[in-house]
């Protein structure tokens, strides 16, 4: 790469050619204050906080899409650089409510931290403001344009990495709004509800629908057994929402901090992650041996879920029949647990803690009532669950580590590394490579399909038969290796797909703020949880071979069937049309 | 009366507001069908297809935008957000006769607003709205280049300058 030398605040920069003076300066340690720009997926110079004067130019400019020139020279802290980013910022509080104290996104806002970045003290605009009603239509994700500041980092995100394209910026100028076409809510769209814009949103335009205040009636509800489980993500994640470093693992201040909330039981999602395993590896070893339908795809991810319903609805029958660990639990504890503890299942409350907005739709589809109740009753992401510790005033870092419950709270180190891209499908071939040839696994760590790639590849020997295998994570992805399959249909035995960048451990109900360092920090910490487990392979979960013994039969019952699995329905992207 | 108000043909990208949604649904989408594949090989084809449905069919509907969405290989968000951003483009059905009111300030300025309540009085509707007869569709429109004859209102193709409130009456009547 070639390189030129520009000046910025009177210091010699070396930067590559085609560098934006952003990037450049960040280099350099100069900090240029950003809203709308967001690293390798939005630079659309559109909001004007990242101006910089620059020599020879007639008027300031937006540094995230200013080319780097040898000779260049820069100011990033000019008198007129800071006044103009105060008027840009101001403007933006001029159509803005402000009532941080009640925002949901109160102290991770970026307005609110470049206002207090730039000392701003008062705002010398009054003009029309926006207002307007939130979309709450969706279960996971509250739509409030009121808050919206047309970054358009949630286009990005849905478009560049989800390849959903369900919100874009619809009419023009003052009218301008992030919206679902033809004025639809966003229930009514193609969202498949992953949350990722919420992850990107810089306000609290686009957030988590919050039901803290359900499981606030449940816990206080003497008439409940409020039982919760956790998905394999959140240890690894909700300690960011007390300050502690990404990558902490925090499984037993968590169970503790849930005992401390006043839940009855406090179960692992692990478990049914290794149930999920045992049973969509027999549907798999079932569809290679019997000549069902291959490539067989994994049905974990919600808003996976969702994207094949609407965008790929003829390649339903390639999905798992196994509903996810999240309603597996959920179907678990209100009939085999309820049993066991001999208690009314309409008596019990199932809540889950999920990395995952599109968690919370998952929980409402008509497939998850085998029981004869809701698998779940409500689901919170992380960042829920860390609202509400702090409401309670749990002091999370001074807890102590405490054990799961027995006997939903069980499981292997394969049931957690669900929790990153590839770990279901190094789980799933742990298990089918010890039921298919006998044997047991020389080494556990199936290194080609971890790790941030987008689609990862490989094939695996099962004693002589070779099994292709691919591993997606982000929608984009998943679109990719979908059209792949439908050029060469032979192409895969087994995919695994998750929704969301990184897996669930970047998932759309996860700590703010969520890069992909940050990612890479949970992931090596999912699998530093996975490496310190006693056991690591599903079917050897010691509580999964009693409740085959006890309830379900075998693998793939009639009973499990019934329980476990389920069917999805194609969706028209457009229904009201 | 004071100075004659003016009257400029003009042609415009859209042309006179035509008969939206005159035949059946399946006709209308026959012709929107149409127009796609007369006009979807050139390159950038999005504008020029939603012109001429415009043209066509005296607007945009829903189920056309999903059509051409499907066609091009975009999705339906980026054809409404197109459709939208446009303002000669119509997302519902239009009167008769459209009546742009021009807001930017040169009009403001000389009156722009006593013509626009004057407009509003005589036909009874709000900006954005279509008179119950289906004949006339009040705008607001930005600059339409005749600041010489400020204030200005464009209905259809036309262009009417210098105007007072009182020269509404007589101007609806010629429609």
């Amino acid at each position: 790469m070639a390189k030129v030398t520009l000046t910025i605040d009177g210091r010699k920069v070396e930067a590559e050619r085609g560098m934006t003076v952003l990037e450049a300066a960040r280099l350099a340690g100069i900090n240029i204050p950003t809203l709308c720009y967001l690293e390798n997926l939005n630079a659309i110079g559109a909001c004007r906080v990242c101006v910089v004067e620059v020599k020879g130019a007639k008027t300031l400019q937006a540094s995230c899409v200013l080319p780097v020139a040898d000779g260049m020279e820069v100011w990033t802290n000019s008198p007129a650089v800071r006044a103009s980013r105060r008027t840009t910022v101001e403007l933006l509080l001029s159509d803005h409510p402000t009532e941080c104290t009640t925002c949901i996104r109160n102290g991770t806002c970026e307005l609110q931290a470049l206002a207090e970045a730039l000392g701003i003290r008062r705002v010398r605009f009054q003009g029309e403001k926006h207002g307007g009603v939130p979309d709450q239509s969706s279960p996971s994700i509250v739509r409030d344009n009121a808050k919206c500041v047309l970054c358009r980092r949630c286009v990005a995100v849905c478009e560049k990495v989800q390849s959903v394209k369900a919100i874009g910026p619809q009419e023009r100028g003052f009218a301008t709004a992030i919206a679902p076409p033809f004025d639809l809510p966003l229930a009514d769209s193609v969202c498949v509800n992953c949350g990722q814009c919420t992850l990107v949103c810089p306000t609290g335009a686009l957030h988590e629908r919050d039901d803290t205040e359900l499981v606030w009636a449940a816990l206080a509800d003497p008439r409940k057994h409020v039982v919760v489980q956790t998905a394999p993500a959140t240890r690894v994640t909700v300690g960011e929402m007390f300050g502690m470093p990404p990558g902490s693992v925090v499984t037993g201040k968590m169970v503790a901090a849930l005992r401390r909330l006043g839940f009855d039981r406090v179960f692992d999602t692990d478990f049914t992650a290794d149930l999920t395993i045992v049973e969509e590896g027999y549907e798999l070893v079932h569809r290679l041996q019997e000549g069902g339908v291959l490539p067989m795809i994994t049905s974990c991810s919600p808003g996976w879920i969702k994207f094949i319903e609407t965008f790929f609805p003829d390649m339903l029958p390639n999905l798992s029949t196994c509903k996810s660990p999240q309603q597996m639990f959920g179907a678990l504890a209100k009939t085999y647990y309820a049993r066991k503890v001999g208690i009314d299942p309409a008596d019990i409350f199932v809540v889950s803690i999920m990395p995952c907005t599109a968690k919370k739709f998952e929980a409402r589809r008509p497939e998850m009532t085998a029981s004869g109740y809701p698998d779940i009753d409500a689901v919170l992401t992380t960042r829920e669950l860390g609202r509400m510790l702090k409401e309670a005033g749990v002091a999370f870092d001074a807890l102590p580590e405490e054990p799961y419950d027995e006997p939903l709270g069980v499981s292997t180190g394969a049931g957690a590394i669900f929790g990153a891209t590839g770990g279901v499908m190094e789980a799933a071939l742990r298990t089918a490579y010890e039921v298919v040839t006998g044997k047991t696994l020389p080494s556990l760590d199936f290194e080609s399909v971890r790790g941030m790639e987008g689609i990862k590849e490989a094939t695996v020997d099962l004693d002589g038969t070779q099994i292709r295998v691919a591993v997606a994570h982000t929608l984009g992805n998943a679109r990719r290796v979908l059209e792949a399959v439908r050029a060469d249909p032979g192409r895969y035995h087994f995919i695994e797909i998750m929704a969301c960048p990184g897996g669930c451990i970047g998932g759309g109900g996860q700590p703010i703020p969520t890069t992909d360092e940050i990612r890479r920090k949970r992931i090596e910490a999912i699998y530093r949880v996975d490496r310190d487990m006693p056991i690591r392979k599903s079917h050897e979960n010691p509580v999964i071979k009693v409740l085959y013994q006890e309830f379900l039969g075998e693998p793939n019952s009639h009973k499990a069937h019934e329980l476990l699995h389920t069917h999805y329905q194609p969706r028209y992207q457009y229904a009201t049309l | 009366m004071g100075k004659a108000s003016l009257e400029v043909a003009q042609q415009h990208a859209t042309g006179p507001a035509g008969p939206g949604g005159a035949g059946t649904p399946a006709q209308d989408m026959a012709r929107v069908r149409e127009i796609i594949s007369r006009l979807r090989d050139r390159p950038a084809p999005l504008l020029p297809i939603l012109q001429a449905i415009q043209k066509e069919m005296g607007w945009i509907s829903e189920e056309a935008m999903v059509e051409v969405a499907e066609a091009l290989g975009i999705h339906p968000s980026q054809v409404y957000g197109v459709t939208t951003f446009y303002t000669l483009f119509a997302t519902r059905p239009k009167g008769k006769h459209v009546i742009r009111v021009c807001a930017s300030a040169p009009c403001h300025v000389p009156g722009a607003g006593a013509v626009l309540e004057a407009l509003k009085k005589a036909l009874g509707v709000e900006v954005g709205e279509t008179t119950p007869d289906g004949k006339f569709t009040l705008e607001l429109t930005s600059c339409i280049g005749v600041c010489g004859v400020a204030p200005a209102i464009m209905i259809d193709d036309r262009v009417y300058g210098n105007l007072k409130p009182a020269d509404i009456g007589a101007i609806l009547a010629r429609y």
